[in-house]
């Protein structure tokens, strides 16, 4: 079941943790070396480490660099959802403080910090300019472990850089169409045309690492 | 958590729920199911990834304001939102379904809709409804047809129709061309979460008279 996982090489991390400024190393996919200029958030496994300076010592300077990278992200990402500049600044802020108060919820086993900061925005567009509820799965047992494997990781961390390298490869249209889907602009039936994407790998990870939090609550 | 789960739900749905883009009964659906289904929980997740990479591409160079950083702080200072604590309980309703409720099984106000069946509706945006449904062990649902999309996800007990059979966590997808006689095994009564885009027309048994009570 978990057979794509061989696949995955994790060989360059290592250097990227050694690195002191891991957001201008150079990337290795599949043996060819990337250069990105803002390639700077899935790849950073600090990112990580910022959340756990939060959750274990309400670290402002951390939660600074966090906030400079992530809030004027946060912003655009609303305003193409549809919301005007005022409401999505003060969203972004309040995903942000969000952010800060969930930090004891963050797994990097499952998530990178990119991706988790966005199901903390979207949920707030839903709530904000859908005016909606949003039902979320049950908690697992006590939340994640205070020390994940460092190897589980990055190797998460890895696994979606290399989603978004599949992403940037996919024709124009229909990486412009997943964006679309993603800033709320698509309905479920219009989705279904998107559907095929290269998940397996970053889902067996996944799916790993659940197992391991369900190994561990019994 | 069941291992045994065999029908579960599609990609575009989960997409769309990463995406955020679901009525909220949908919503409520898939919620419920992840709670009791860690492939699809994964899955989400991994349709989770996709977005975490849209928001990471975004241009930052329009930037906050001056002085956003230390708003934020300032509403940090003011504490953490007390979060509603799901109601205790910890059987037959997953959690996202005991916040509807507001508890397990027990809390439930049935309305009879004939023949042994009864069902609560869940308070939902209207652009789509989600109810929970009480079939007697044994007793079966009126044939009828969907109009749009239909979700039902077994909760307690289990039932059979002409596609096949449906435990607890299994979800049936129909659609308009669904004609099917949903029946409870004899052994429990069965209670499921079904939501709908669209209004169910029972084809016979359940007559007109019992429309206006079904309020969807
Ligand atoms: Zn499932």
């Amino acid at each position: 079941m978990f057979t794509e996982i061989d696949t995955v090489t994790l060989d360059e991390p290592a250097t990227e943790r050694s690195s002191t400024k891991p957001w201008r190393a150079k990337r290795r996919i599949r043996g060819k070396p990337v250069n990105r200029a803002d390639d700077s958030c899935d790849t950073k496994t600090e990112w990580v480490s910022h959340v756990s300076r939060i959750r274990d010592a309400q670290d402002q300077a951390a939660f600074a660099e966090l906030f400079q990278h992530f809030a004027p992200r946060i912003k655009a990402f609303l305003i193409k959802s549809g919301s005007d500049v005022t409401l999505a600044e003060e969203c972004a802020q309040e995903v942000m403080a969000t952010l800060w108060h969930k930090a004891h919820l963050f797994d990097p086993t499952r998530a990178t910090v990119a991706t988790w900061v966005f199901t903390i925005a979207r949920n707030k567009r839903i709530d904000v300019l859908r005016k909606q509820r949003r039902p979320e799965p049950e908690e697992l047992g006590w939340g994640p472990k205070a020390e994940p494997e460092q190897d589980d990781v990055l190797a998460l961390q890895q696994e979606t850089a290399q989603l978004r390298d599949a992403l940037t490869a996919l024709p124009e249209a229909q990486r412009q169409l997943i964006e679309k889907a993603y800033f709320g602009d698509l309905s479920h039936r219009e989705i279904a045309s998107q559907t095929g994407l290269p998940l397996g790998t970053i889902k067996s990870r996944i799916r790993l690492a659940l197992d391991r939090l369900r190994h561990a609550m019994n | 958590m069941s291992n045994k789960i065999k029908h579960h739900l599609t990609d575009d749905l989960l997409m769309a729920y990463a995406a955020g883009s679901l009525p909220e009964a949908f919503d409520l659906m898939v919620a419920t199911h992840l709670s009791l289904c860690d492939h699809c929980r994964a899955r989400a997740e991994s349709f989770d990834a996709i977005g975490g990479c849209v928001l990471q591409d975004q241009e930052a160079s329009a930037g906050m304001s001056d002085g956003s950083l230390a708003a934020t702080m300032a509403m940090i200072a003011k504490g953490a939102p007390i979060a509603k604590p799901s109601p205790p309980g910890c059987s037959v309703l997953p959690a996202p379904l005991r916040d509807y409720v507001g508890g397990d099984v027990n809390a439930i106000r049935w309305r009879s809709i004939g023949m042994g069946v009864k069902q609560a509706i869940l308070p939902t945006t209207r652009d789509a409804s989600a109810r929970l449904l009480f079939i007697p062990a044994g007793a079966a649902v009126p044939d009828h047809s969907h109009h749009g999309t239909e979700l039902t996800m077994v909760l307690q007990g289990a039932f059979s129709d002409e596609v096949d059979h449906f435990a607890r966590g299994d979800v049936e997808i129909a659609d308009e061309d669904l004609h099917h006689t949903p029946t409870a095994d004899i052994t429990e009564d069965c209670i499921c979460l079904a939501v709908t885009d669209a209004p169910l027309k029972f084809s016979k048994l359940m007559p007109r008279l019992f429309q206006p009570f079904l309020r969807i």
